[in-house]
């Protein structure tokens, strides 16, 4: 280690770019391989392999609609029925207070309305959105990442980050261009 | 797999125009938002949808000050354009949800270039439908009163009611609606930010797209949650046109009370839908010049969806006849050969076989559905078919139903025009705003239907 200024510089990780999807599928799953596991894609369309290489697999994104969808379902229905059997009850057109059949179609619609906007807000929060700054932005090229650039960022949060050794490893996955990103 | 050889003239064509990159991709729709500068015909347009839009203002203002009476609704046609107008607007609405969430899992990748456009047309077809409800109820300041909320006299909705149903199903609609396009202009807002050169949209963009990255991690996330809002959103739009139509086969009126209903309001709202994506994507096609992206084969294939719909309508239109005739009930009989048939709406009920049953059929013509302006010219007459498609079910059946003694005409007045043809220029304005502010076309999707967009060989799957 020497002691010059830059290298104390604190530093977010080393990002890489690369020209295709392919070499980024490819570098993630040497990354991962070689004991990498706080690293993050960035990519300008969802590439289902680099999530799986970069070892994200599962999300947990449906396991909260599904929550949501029965929360509302069981809602819905369970306020009808107590407005119509337990709090005002009347008869309307002679039918039971508890004529669920006419229950269906709000119980559906609070169903699908409560797991869809837990889809949204979960993904969103799961995603730790919104969060206008982020250290990846310092990257000069990171532009990109929404255009037509596919990057991999080892961050030096890992610990088997090592500044030198992490940029030679990037540097060996046939990138465009290997550079550290500040924090 | 590679064995498998198909003949080039069976194979479908391209759904993009060869050559493109996604730097391409990317500058040509994008271009629009970004650097293209206002037209002249965009200019003119918005005008005209503007001044339209207007009508609806004063339209309103006049109902609001005077009371729905300056509507031509009377004693035995209480559901006039209003209603009408409602179930058109909603029905228009379907074929946005069709392409985004139908079409999404259904894999078909043609959708991914028209599906930003016709979700957009959805969101303001169903702002316009709202509008009719609201002020048809003659005191709008009191909607409220269809939501359950605790209130001093403890009263609650009445949730057996299939019209508190439509108050639920449509906002629901809505609500969803809005959020499948939003998330999906999430990563195309992202790319907006990167791209522009002015700093105020820098941040003005930085703001809307929430700081989104493109983390593979957020990637997977997002895919997740859009597949499933697709999954959700596929049984709702069935359900929302179901619950229209319960506001009608519910009731015991001769003409309504049919099982038949659901289904065929279902298909008519997505032939509708189609026909007005068709009316406004052509035209908006050659202006912009997005003939890369929409494709004749998107063109084709819509005419196609419309046809297959268009058929289903008019199975629909020769059952309501055949239920009437078998049903053996002097009343639906007379509602169909007496009033539809032979009655003071006549011509609006041949007219709409004209429509919707007749012209249509032009399409199973490949050449008429590639040539862009039969295809214009169709699903303009489409629409008007679905509209009077309404009409007749609205006002034919409230005019004539069981007492001669309480049958009455239905006249609409000039406001039931002015707010008619001033939704039209409301939605026609959003419409031009958002051809201009928005990307047209979903950019991240459309970069997946590259060639290049797929990691290959034996890295994809390790």
């Amino acid at each position: 280690m020497s002691d010059r200024w830059d290298e104390k510089a604190p530093l977010y990780g080393i990002i890489a770019e690369f020209d295709n999807p392919t070499d980024l599928v490819v570098a993630a799953e040497r990354a991962y391989a070689a004991g990498y596991r706080k690293m993050d894609a960035y990519t300008p369309y969802p590439i289902e392999e680099v999530a799986h290489a970069i070892g994200h697999h599962r999300s947990l994104v449906p396991l909260l609609v599904l929550i949501a969808g029965v929360t509302g379902g069981v809602f819905a229905f369970v306020s009808q029925w107590w407005a119509a059997e337990i709090d005002y009850p009347l008869i309307i057109g002679g039918k039971p207070f508890n004529s669920w059949p006419m229950f269906i179609p709000i119980t559906f619609e609070v169903t699908i309305l409560f797991a869809a906007l837990t889809a949204v807000v979960g993904m969103i929060l799961l995603n730790g959105l919104p969060l206008p700054y982020h250290p990846v932005f310092n990257h000069k090229r990171f532009e990109r990442a929404t255009q037509d650039g596919f990057f991999l960022c080892i961050e030096a949060a890992d610990p088997m980050f090592d500044r030198t050794h992490t940029m030679n490893f990037l540097k060996s996955l046939n990138p465009r261009e290997v550079a550290e990103v500040e924090s | 797999m590679e064995a498998r050889v198909i003949h080039e003239s069976l194979k479908p064509a391209p759904v993009i125009a060869p050559g493109h990159t996604f730097e391409s991709v990317t500058e040509k729709i994008n271009a629009v938002v970004l650097t293209k500068k206002f037209g002249f015909g965009w200019i003119v347009g918005l005008a005209i949808a503007f001044m339209l839009a207007n009508l609806l203002l004063l339209s309103t203002a006049v109902i609001l000050i005077g009371g729905v009476g300056g509507f031509g609704i009377n004693a035995p046609v209480g559901w006039g354009f209003d209603i009408v107008n409602f179930v058109w607007w909603i029905g228009i609405g379907h074929a946005g949800t069709l392409i985004s969430a139908i079409l999404l899992l259904l894999n078909q990748s043609w959708r991914t270039s028209i599906n930003r456009f016709a979700e957009a047309m959805t969101l303001f077809a169903v702002a316009c439908a709202g509008l009719f409800p609201l002020i048809h109820m003659g005191r709008p300041y009191f909607f409220y009163w269809l939501l359950p909320y605790p209130n001093v006299i403890a009263l609650w909705p009445q949730t057996r009611s299939p019209l508190v149903w439509d108050v639920f199903a449509v906002t629901t609609y809505a609500t969803v609606s809005l959020m499948f396009w939003l998330v999906g202009l999430i990563p195309d807002i992202a790319t907006l930010r990167d791209r522009t050169k002015s700093t105020v949209l820098k941040y003005v963009y930085g703001i809307l797209s929430m700081g989104w990255r493109g983390s593979a991690r957020h990637w997977h996330n997002y895919e997740s949650a859009y597949l499933l809002l697709a999954g959700l959103a596929t049984p709702l739009v069935v359900s929302v046109h179901t619950v229209v139509s319960f506001d009608f086969a519910v009731g015991i009126i001769p003409g309504w009370h049919s099982t038949i209903f659901p289904p065929y309001f279902v298909a008519g709202a997505i032939f509708s839908g189609f026909a007005m994506v068709l009316t406004l994507i052509i035209p908006v096609r050659a202006y912009y010049k997005m003939h890369d992206f929409i494709t004749d084969r998107h063109l084709d294939n819509m005419a196609k969806v419309m046809l297959a719909t268009g058929l289903i309508v008019f199975y629909g239109y020769a059952n309501e006849v055949f239920y009437a005739w078998y049903s053996a009930s002097k009343w639906e009989q007379y509602m169909m050969f007496g009033n539809r048939m032979q009655g003071p709406y006549m011509w609006f009920y041949w007219a709409l076989i004209l429509c919707n049953g007749l012209v249509p059929q032009i399409l199973w013509s490949k050449k008429m559905r590639l040539n862009v302006y039969v295809l214009f010219i169709v699903s303009i007459i489409v629409n008007i078919g679905m509209w009077l498609e309404r009409f007749i079910i609205v006002v034919t059946s409230l005019a004539q139903d069981f007492l001669p003694s309480s049958w009455g005409m239905y006249y609409p007045t000039v406001w039931d025009f002015g707010f008619f043809i001033g939704t039209i220029g409301f939605f026609l304005s959003l419409m031009f705003l958002f051809v201009r502010f928005v990307p047209m076309i979903s950019v991240f999707e459309v970069r997946m239907l590259l060639p290049e967009s797929k990691p290959k060989g034996a890295a994809a799957h390790e």
